[in-house]
């Protein structure tokens, strides 16, 4: 009997309206106005890579060991570099990144010795042409350089 | 003028995908109709290829690894656990406790991310657009989680050969409680809008039915088996980082049918939150990494590694041949082994069904072409 007064009176239904009603609160708006408004992403986040220098005499501090190169699974980064007859010492011509095959397994990071490569927190990447894709140690030491919007 | 025209056959060959939004990927599937019922189907798939397996071949131990995350990108942290236990079984090591801990953590976190997953989805296809925007709503807190701890959301890369990267971040273990706290009483609140509404139960009720002895004839794993009535979960039977440790139920139901496949999973959510609560009450202190190497070369040998992914058993078989490089790795993924059963769920059913039973199978065609 009650299960029959419950069909009639479309309990199930306005159940289920009952819950959607609820949700209609403005506490639970969860719209992120971007671009207005940048998310902020996590400390750990593995977006763009970064060439880091050394901020005291703007020197990288890649050493050209290679080692982000053989661990990349992609095979997308290419390191060359030139021995200085003076210091006997290895240093860095180019540095070429591939950014269109990269899926930012962070595995070149870790195995930096140095900490020069890096996956930083920028996140906007896109570029108009696929060569803009492929970043030289320019851009890399520079970072990309998304347009602000004031809204 | 043809002798007979298609008005005169009373069956209609019908090609619903790889497009279709409601096959959850690219899966294509030619079912053959007389009116509205179904009389055959035939799934093809492959339209996701990418060679996964060959290119484990190509790359060593630790390059592979990212890989894997890409074949069901929907549960990628129990595919990344898959495979490092398969060559921490090769390398005849073990994860710390801690690194278990932490890898029992983000697991179950990751099941109940799919399962919201598939429930919005499906809810979507039946005809119920409420609970995908809630169910994506709570999605994106587990996801934070995941972001935060290793720096991605999706394809996570969360664990390494060995145990973990990185050390938990601070505050860690208080997000996940926060997160149970807050993700209980949404279950509740799915289970009010779709549990008793008429429409869902007519729509779910006694579709796609496959029983106990058809499951184990298809090796059907996962949800989909235990709503047959068989209890059987691999964290229990074969225990692996320390699932033995946790108490929690097995959800089962005996009909074996869409509707069952719903509270079955719906259930699992709960005891996945119950498993995350004690894992973080226990959390030990020590390492994240075990002894491995810099460079993974393990023995000679093969191993084969089964864990409860969200979606059924999911296997990792590596051979390795004492290079860095695998010989061969096979996967055995359950939404692949799982769809082999859709003809036996949708013959003699009606046309409209197919969605739903496909959307129960809860498969990712990232998975089954690998």
């Amino acid at each position: 009997m009650g299960k029959l007064l419950k069909s009639i009176f479309l309990v199930d239904l306005f159940q289920g309206l009952w819950v959607t009603f609820r949700n209609q609160h403005p506490k639970y708006i969860y719209t992120e106005q971007y671009p207005a408004e940048r998310p902020k992403v996590a400390e750990r986040y593995r977006g763009a890579p970064r060439l880091n220098i050394n901020p005291e005499n703007g020197e990288t501090l890649c050493i050209s060991c290679n080692l982000c190169a053989l661990a990349c699974p992609e095979t997308l980064i290419v390191v060359t570099s030139q021995r200085n007859e003076e210091t006997k010492r290895k240093e860095l011509t180019t540095f070429t990144y591939d950014t269109s095959r990269c899926m930012f397994c962070g595995l070149c990071e870790d195995a930096c010795p140095v900490d020069a490569l890096e996956l930083t927190q920028d996140f906007e990447m896109a570029t108009y042409t696929r060569e803009g894709q492929i970043w030289d140690r320019q851009m890399l030491e520079e970072g990309p350089r998304p347009t602000q919007y004031k809204c | 003028m043809p002798d007979a025209t298609f008005l005169d056959s009373t069956e209609l060959v019908l090609n619903m995908g790889p497009q279709h939004p409601s096959t959850h990927g690219v899966l294509r599937v030619i079912l053959k109709l007389d009116g509205e019922k179904v009389l055959g189907t035939e799934c093809i798939i492959g339209y996701l290829h990418r060679g996964v397996e060959k290119i484990a071949e190509n790359r060593t131990y630790a390059q592979f690894n990212p890989y894997v995350d890409r074949m069901d990108y929907v549960a990628a942290i129990s595919n990344g656990l898959g495979y490092c236990l398969a060559v921490e079984k090769l390398l005849n090591v073990e994860a710390p406790p801690r690194a278990q801990a932490v890898r029992v953590i983000l697991t179950e976190l990751n099941r109940i991310a799919s399962h919201l997953l598939w429930l919005g989805t499906h809810a979507l296809d039946i005809g119920a657009i409420t609970p995908v925007f809630y169910c994506l709503r709570e999605r994106e807190e587990a996801l934070k989680i995941f972001e935060k701890y290793c720096g991605a959301r999706l394809t996570t890369h969360a664990f390494r050969i060995g145990g973990l990267l990185y050390e938990t971040y601070e505050g860690f273990e208080k997000e996940v409680i926060e997160f149970c706290d807050m993700f209980l009483p949404k279950v509740d609140e799915y289970e009010e809008l779709l549990t008793n509404n008429r429409i869902w139960v007519g729509r779910l009720k006694d579709v796609g039915i496959l029983s106990a002895e058809e499951c184990k004839e298809f090796g059907v794993t996962g949800p989909v088996l235990r709503a047959a009535g068989v209890k059987w979960d691999l964290r229990k039977e074969q225990p692996y980082s320390g699932y033995e440790k946790y108490d929690f139920d097995i959800p089962t139901r005996t009909n074996g049918d869409t509707y069952d496949r719903y509270v079955v999973r719906m259930e699992e959510m709960r005891q996945s939150v119950r498993i995350m609560r004690q894992a973080v009450a226990a959390i030990p202190e020590g390492p994240v990494m075990g002894k491995v190497g810099k460079v993974i070369k393990p023995p000679v040998g093969e191993a084969y590694v089964s864990i409860e992914a969200p979606k059924g058993e999911l296997g990792y078989y590596l051979v390795s041949d004492g290079s860095t490089q695998p010989y061969r790795c096979r996967v055995r993924p359950p939404s692949f082994v799982n769809l082999q059963a859709l003809d036996r769920m949708i013959r003699g059913g009606l046309v409209a069904d197919v969605v739903a039973v496909i959307g129960t199978l809860d498969i990712v065609l990232g998975e089954i072409d690998r």
